[in-house]
């Protein structure tokens, strides 16, 4: 294996697992003031405990955040010093800003949050959840900033030895491409926590126990579930794919299989991308959708692969195609479900209907496959380029660090990450168990 | 200009870190040896509990700030020191997990060895960065294009082609190993009552012999291995302050610890650590890694620095966060302020 394909593998998995958290964490960050706030107003101890309830999974799950993101702050340098080297004058600044803003943010109002309960007065422990929520986003913020300028770079300029250089602080900022992908993978982060919240609700309901809670939690779950499904798919996800379609067309291209350039361009539902005959096989198409998705008229023409170089195509398609479609179809079975439980709830039917129960319980993991597979998406698209049209992949890694140093760290982290997941699924499944009702001081965070 | 302030201002975010962490690391460190029982464990971890992460914290902005302030740097230093800093991380995510998730597993057995998993990273921990500083102190191997790979050690000797681990870099792992327990040991007797604290107390006696031979001894090993490290002192003579300055906290360490001053003994300790690190950039100044394979292969501030808008821009923004984050900063240990709480179970 070539050092450069260790080096992309180190850098997937470690991100891959590390977004695993933050996505609850972000969505989870929003639920909870909503919790807290409803808490407040009402007075009512049964919100104050579920919000209490979600605190400590909030806690457990930051904690893998934490643990998992200090390695990636390092790996630009251990394993892409190349591309840092080249590119730290620009986006060496969301990053950093990142910590400087968002991290002693984050923590320090953890601290209070969980260690501070008998400490604060109820209103400033209100303003704790919000500002851990506040902080959680502005740090998903400037973290799409840095992606967003890999995929669209704006705001640069090139120094004589090389160097990329920022010439405008807000227009890398305010980057559209950031922008957008910032809305859509933000609901992407409050989808995955209204599945997980009202995924525990059916669960106790199933199981008939802390009905009290149960109910809130699949009010709450559904609700912002239904609002987080629509709005993922329109108008964040039509949005973000029109400007990818703009500038990315061979990612566009590579992820809806589409190898000839077309007026009137399909959209392939199902099929498998074959490279060798560049066609789709056994295709299910619907014909002249896509032009219309990307361009609002059924005739406008698309650019297909074969427009397109062979050494720019993106590299693993059938993988983009088929992630593609993952998150696209998953993100249509979100919005069905979720309309029909809101439905359901509205005419207080939802508590009773069993098999709606169990379809929610059992979507939870789909949402980490939905995000999971959005980036994979976003990541491969990108490919050859490590910054979109400027620099390689194959520029950019750390040609010091050989491949066999870089498959022993990768087996190395391989092994402690399941360790890890093993210990966050046995620790998660025993404060579920638990349920909201255990006396607080028992547990100590 | 720009090029002395963002020098100094990365040093002091690992300054920051170093102070800040390091009592927590140092706790980390005595929590293998000197806590009793389980309700001294739980003291002990509560009166870090709160802050941890923040200080962590102090790591990542101030790897950030040195990736966008000096990105040659950065991806030069990271890359070359793969093989240790991935153990590094391996360690901070061991640490992090065992100390967080002690109190989420209530059984016996669990706890021991998260226990023991955390005050052996934070061991770990410690040495590594000594080791770091002194590594970055010998100088490493650099090409002409910026770039090295250290292996873990070759033959134990500072020379062209040295490894992470020699002489000199494992009396600098063990100075920082040192010198943080007994930083963590003046926290503890600031924070805590009972036996606990004063156990705590009376470690801090020999730590500090232990200290000050390891201080003694890395002052003539430095020398001996870059013999230009006094230049910049003898330079600027009114510099000399900084080494002054770490005899006179030493003292005073030993003096408010015996005079049962806890605070203020703590403070020299953060004074002792500040004035090593401060000397340290000094003595290098204005190279940043210097090379073992001849000077013209230094990596200088000139050759690593990013570009004149950039960085004036982040002087904004810089300004502005730290501001707001230390003033987060201050709020927690305001409220945290006092004695950890003694039965350990608040929370
Ligand atoms: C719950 C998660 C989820 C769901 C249901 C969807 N997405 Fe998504 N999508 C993401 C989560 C996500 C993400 C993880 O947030 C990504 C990866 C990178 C990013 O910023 O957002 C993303 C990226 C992403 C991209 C950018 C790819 C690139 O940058 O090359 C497009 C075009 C779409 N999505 C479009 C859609 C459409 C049309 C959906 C309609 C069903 C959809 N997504 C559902
Ligand atoms: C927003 C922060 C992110 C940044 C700055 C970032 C940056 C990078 C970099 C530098 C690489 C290696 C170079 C390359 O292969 O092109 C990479 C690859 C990759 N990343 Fe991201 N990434 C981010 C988020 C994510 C997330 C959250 C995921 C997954 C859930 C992800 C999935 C991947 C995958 C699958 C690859 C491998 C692509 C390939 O090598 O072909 N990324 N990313
Ligand atoms: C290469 C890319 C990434 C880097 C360098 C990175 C870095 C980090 C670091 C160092 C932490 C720990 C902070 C602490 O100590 O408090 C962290 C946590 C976090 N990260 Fe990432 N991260 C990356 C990808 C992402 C992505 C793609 C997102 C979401 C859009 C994200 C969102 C968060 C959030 C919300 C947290 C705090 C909450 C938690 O720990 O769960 N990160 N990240």
């Amino acid at each position: 294996m070539t050092a450069e394909l260790i080096h992309r593998l180190h850098f997937a998995f470690t991100v891959t697992f590390h977004y695993l958290f933050p996505q609850l964490t972000m969505g989870l960050a929003l639920l909870i003031v909503v919790l807290k706030s409803v808490a407040l107003k009402t007075g009512d101890p049964v919100w104050d405990r579920a919000s209490r309830f979600w605190g400590r999974i909030f806690a457990i799950n930051f904690v893998f955040g934490v643990v998992t993101g200090i390695p990636m702050e390092f790996e630009f340098g251990t394993n892409w010093a190349r591309f840092s080297q080249l590119s730290g004058g620009v986006i060496g600044q969301p990053l950093a800003m990142e910590g400087v803003f968002s991290f002693f943010l984050e923590s320090a109002f953890l601290g209070l949050f969980l260690y501070g309960e008998k400490r604060l007065s109820a209103r400033l422990h209100w303003f704790s959840a919000v500002m851990i929520w506040l902080g959680s986003w502005i740090s998903g913020f400037f973290i799409i900033v840095t992606d967003a300028w890999m995929q669209h770079p704006v705001a640069y300029s090139q120094m004589a030895d090389g160097r990329y250089e920022v010439l405008s602080f807000w227009q890398l900022l305010l980057n559209p491409w950031g922008l957008l992908q910032y809305a859509h993978n933000m609901t992407g982060a409050v989808v995955t926590a209204s599945f997980v919240m009202a995924a525990v609700g059916a669960y106790y309901l199933l199981d008939r126990r802390e009905e009290d809670y149960a109910r809130i939690f699949l009010r709450v779950g559904v609700v912002a579930g239904v609002i987080a499904s629509v709005v993922i798919i329109f108008p964040t996800g039509d949005l973000h794919g029109k400007y990818v379609a703009r500038h990315q067309p061979a990612a566009i291209a590579g992820m809806e299989g589409l190898f000839k350039t077309e007026s009137g361009a399909g959209i392939v539902l199902i099929g498998q991308p074959n490279e060798q005959t560049q066609q789709i096989d056994n295709p299910i198409v619907v014909n002249d959708a896509l032009s219309f998705l990307i361009y609002g008229t059924t005739k406008a023409e698309v650019t297909g692969l074969d427009q397109i170089p062979r050494d720019q195509w993106p590299q693993a398609l059938p993988l983009l195609f088929y992630a593609y479609h993952i998150m696209a179809g998953l993100g249509t079975w979100f919005a069905l479900l979720m309309i029909v439980c809101a439905f359901l709830l509205w005419r207080r039917r939802l508590f009773t209907s069993h098999w709606a129960l169990w379809a929610l319980l059992l979507s939870f993991p789909l949402p980490y496959i939905a995000n999971t597979a959005g980036w994979v998406t976003a990541e491969l698209g990108r490919q050859p380029w490590l910054i979109y049209g400027l620099m390689r992949t194959s520029e950019g890694y750390s040609s010091t660090v050989s491949s066999g140093n870089g498959l022993f760290t990768l087996l190395g982290f391989m092994g402690l990450y399941t360790v890890l997941g093993l210990l966050f699924t046995v620790l998660i499944y025993r404060e579920i168990n638990h349920g909201p009702d255990r006396p607080a001081a028992a547990h100590a965070a | 200009m720009m090029g002395f302030l963002w020098f100094w201002l990365v040093a002091m975010m690992i300054v920051g870190y170093v102070v800040l962490d390091g009592f927590d690391l140092g706790v980390g460190v005595l929590h293998l040896f000197l806590v009793r029982d389980e309700r001294e464990r739980r003291q002990t971890l509560a009166s870090i509990g709160p802050v941890w992460d923040g200080n962590e914290v102090w790591l990542l902005a101030g790897g950030g700030t040195l990736y966008f302030a000096f990105p040659l740097l950065y991806a030069s230093a990271f890359s070359g020191f793969y093989l240790p800093l991935m153990i590094v991380l391996w360690l901070l995510v061991l640490r992090g997990v065992s100390l967080e998730l002690r109190n989420h597993l209530d059984m016996g057995v669990w706890r021991t060895l998260l226990d023991g998993v955390f005050g052996l990273a934070s061991s770990l921990l410690a040495v590594f960065y000594g080791a770091a500083l002194a590594n970055v102190i010998r100088g490493v191997p650099l090409q002409p294009d910026g770039y090295f790979f250290l292996p873990l050690w070759t033959n134990w000797l500072p020379g062209v082609h040295p490894g992470i681990l020699d002489w000199y870099t494992v009396i600098g792992g063990l100075l920082a190993l040192v010198a943080l327990t007994l930083h963590g040991a003046l926290w503890l007797t600031v924070k805590l009552a009972g036996p606990l604290a004063e156990r705590a107390r009376a470690i801090v006696h020999p730590l500090w012999l232990l200290l000050a031979a390891f201080t003694v001894v890395s002052f003539f090993a430095t020398n001996a291995v870059r013999p230009s490290i006094l230049d910049n002192f003898f330079h600027t003579p009114v510099t000399f302050v900084v080494p002054a300055g770490v005899v006179v906290s030493m003292a005073c360490i030993w003096w408010f610890n015996r005079a049962a001053q806890p605070l203020r003994a703590f403070l020299a300790s953060c004074a002792y650590l500040f004035f090593m690190l401060a000397g340290a950039c000094w003595g290098l100044y204005p190279t940043l890694l210097p090379a073992t394979t001849g000077s013209a292969n230094d990596i200088t501030l000139g050759r690593a620095i990013s570009g004149p808008h950039t960085l004036a821009v982040g002087l904004v923004w810089w300004g502005f966060g730290m501001v707001l984050a230390v003033a987060y900063i201050a709020f927690v240990y305001y409220r945290f302020r006092g004695k950890a709480n003694v039965d350990g179970t608040e929370h």
